[in-house]
């Protein structure tokens, strides 16, 4: 007769044999720590800077390949007016790919809301990109290893591995995930990595030619981003979910969402 | 063994051995464990090479300055400086080439007035950036029949 302490052992090696073929077992792998040679990329944004051309998300769709009519974009611009009476509204029609030329607010479906500029408390613009989070939780719900962090921190999908079961894109706290529209995979900004891994900026820096939007590598000390960074006034975007974003914003207003 | 015992134990390690047969034949060599360790970093290596061969499209104006030289000084020493040619000529990509000769020409008022609509807006660079209102100012001409795109400032009635 089998006793259970004997039982619930073989169990416990039983099953650890089984898993060591499939590769979870391997305890280097899963507790591998933080390497901290070579980039780390960052970005960083100024609102007051930006003056919502939209000339960026024009260059992120063109370079990257996003259909251009669909109404989908790696890289969009939020306006934000804020009233005096302390009314908060907020659009981008089209993601900006076409700017902001009128003074009147896009509330979807047709519908508009004109600004009285008198009323005005304060009104600017903010640029959003994927974040590229040291804790993605994008990442963590991918069932089939389609989406990853590389060792620079920028967040990948792999469109031949994905499955499209859009998990990604409900678990993003920011929304940067979508749809491609043409490969039907899960599609976000990736800082143009063939750009970066080149020694060149992202297509969205090169365009803006206020100096809005800027790549740095965070591990290298000199980088003048780093500094900004380092000692200046950022914030990040919903800083309480936990996923330490990397994306880091000068004049973030608390209406930012 | 009894062999009410003995064949469902051989169907179910007969299962479990084609599925890992089937998995090592599917999945590739370099799908595993990567820097980012198990949460992070489980993925197909070859997938990162995959992304950096993606195709470059956007050169910047030193690049269209080897050529179009006097154009590339001429917006030099006007406030368009800070505006890079490809935003109102489209991805230079392979240009010049047999089928990229020229690149398109962007004269729609629409374009200008991304930065050119006035919006008075307290704490943003827009309102710094001298501006027009559209329906005013001339409209229904193209800005560039008055205008020079790469010289704003200097001839402004060309
Ligand atoms: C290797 C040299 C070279 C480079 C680099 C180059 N071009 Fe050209 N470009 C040409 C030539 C040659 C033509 C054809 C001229 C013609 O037919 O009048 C041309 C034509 C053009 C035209 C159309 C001119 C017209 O009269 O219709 C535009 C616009 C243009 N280039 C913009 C650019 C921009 C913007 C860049 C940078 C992204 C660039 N070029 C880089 C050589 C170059
Ligand atoms: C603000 C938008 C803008 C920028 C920035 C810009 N261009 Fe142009 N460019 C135009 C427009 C508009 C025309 C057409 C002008 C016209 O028809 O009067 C033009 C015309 C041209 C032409 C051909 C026509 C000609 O006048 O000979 C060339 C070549 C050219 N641009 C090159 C460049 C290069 C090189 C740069 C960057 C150094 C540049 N452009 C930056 C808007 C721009
Ligand atoms: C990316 C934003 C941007 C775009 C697009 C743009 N401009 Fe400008 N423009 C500027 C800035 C910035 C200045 C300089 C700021 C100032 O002096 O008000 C300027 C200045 C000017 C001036 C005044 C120059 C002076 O010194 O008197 C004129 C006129 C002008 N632009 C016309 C145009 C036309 C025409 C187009 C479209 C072909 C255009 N702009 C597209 C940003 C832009
Ligand atoms: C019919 C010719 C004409 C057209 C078309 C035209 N402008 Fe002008 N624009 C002028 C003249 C002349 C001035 C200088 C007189 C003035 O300041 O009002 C001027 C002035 C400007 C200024 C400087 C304003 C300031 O406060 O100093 C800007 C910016 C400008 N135009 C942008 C544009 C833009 C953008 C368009 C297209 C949407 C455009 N213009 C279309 C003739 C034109």
């Amino acid at each position: 007769m089998i006793t259970r302490r004997d039982f619930l052992r073989y169990v416990v090696i039983g099953t650890a044999g089984a898993a060591a073929p499939l590769g979870l077992a391997n305890p280097a792998g899963v507790l591998a720590g933080k390497d901290l040679t070579g980039p780390r990329w960052v970005f960083l944004l100024d609102t007051f800077k930006c003056v919502g051309c939209g000339l960026c998300v024009k260059a992120c769709k063109t370079e990257n390949e996003i259909p251009y009519e669909a109404n989908v974009s790696r890289t969009w611009v939020e306006r934000y007016v804020i009233m005096k009476d302390g009314t908060v509204l907020a659009d981008t029609p089209k993601a900006a790919r076409d700017g902001f030329t009128r003074n009147v607010i896009d509330l979807g479906q047709g519908k508009t809301q004109a600004i009285v500029t008198e009323d005005i408390a304060k009104a600017f613009f903010v640029p959003k990109l994927c974040n590229q989070c040291e804790n993605p939780p994008c990442v963590q719900v991918c069932p089939v290893g389609a989406t990853y962090q590389t060792k620079d921190g920028v967040v990948l999908v792999d469109r031949k591995w994905c499955i499209g079961c859009g998990y990604c894109i409900m678990a993003c706290p920011y929304g940067v995930r979508f749809f491609h529209p043409v490969s039907h995979t899960a599609e976000k900004c990736n800082f143009c990595y063939h750009r970066i891994s080149a020694g060149l900026k992202p297509a969205c820096e090169l365009a803006c030619p206020f100096g809005a939007r800027r790549i740095g590598d965070i591990n290298d000390p000199d980088d003048e981003v780093t500094r900004i960074i380092k000692d200046g006034r950022v914030s990040v975007l919903r800083a309480e979910y936990g996923t330490n974003p990397r994306n880091y914003y000068i004049g973030l207003s608390e209406e930012v969402r | 063994m009894k062999l009410h015992v003995l064949r469902p134990l051989v169907t179910v390690i007969g299962i479990v051995s084609i599925i890992l047969v089937a998995r090592a034949l599917v999945v590739p060599d370099d799908f595993g464990v990567h820097e980012r360790g198990y949460m992070y970093g489980w993925h197909r290596k070859g997938n990162e090479e995959d992304w950096k061969k993606f195709k470059i499209k956007y050169r910047g104006a030193e690049y269209c300055g080897n050529c179009h030289e006097k154009k590339y000084q001429t917006i030099q020493r006007s406030p368009h400086a800070i505006i890079t040619c490809e935003n109102c000529h489209g991805p230079a990509i392979d240009h010049p080439s047999e089928d990229r000769p020229k690149l398109d020409i962007n004269k729609e008022r629409a374009h200008c007035l991304r930065c050119h609509t006035y919006f008075n807006y307290p704490t943003s660079g827009r309102r710094l950036i001298r501006g027009i209102d559209p329906e005013g100012h001339n409209s229904g001409i193209e800005c560039v029949m008055c205008h020079n795109p790469h010289s704003p400032g200097l001839g402004r009635a060309k």
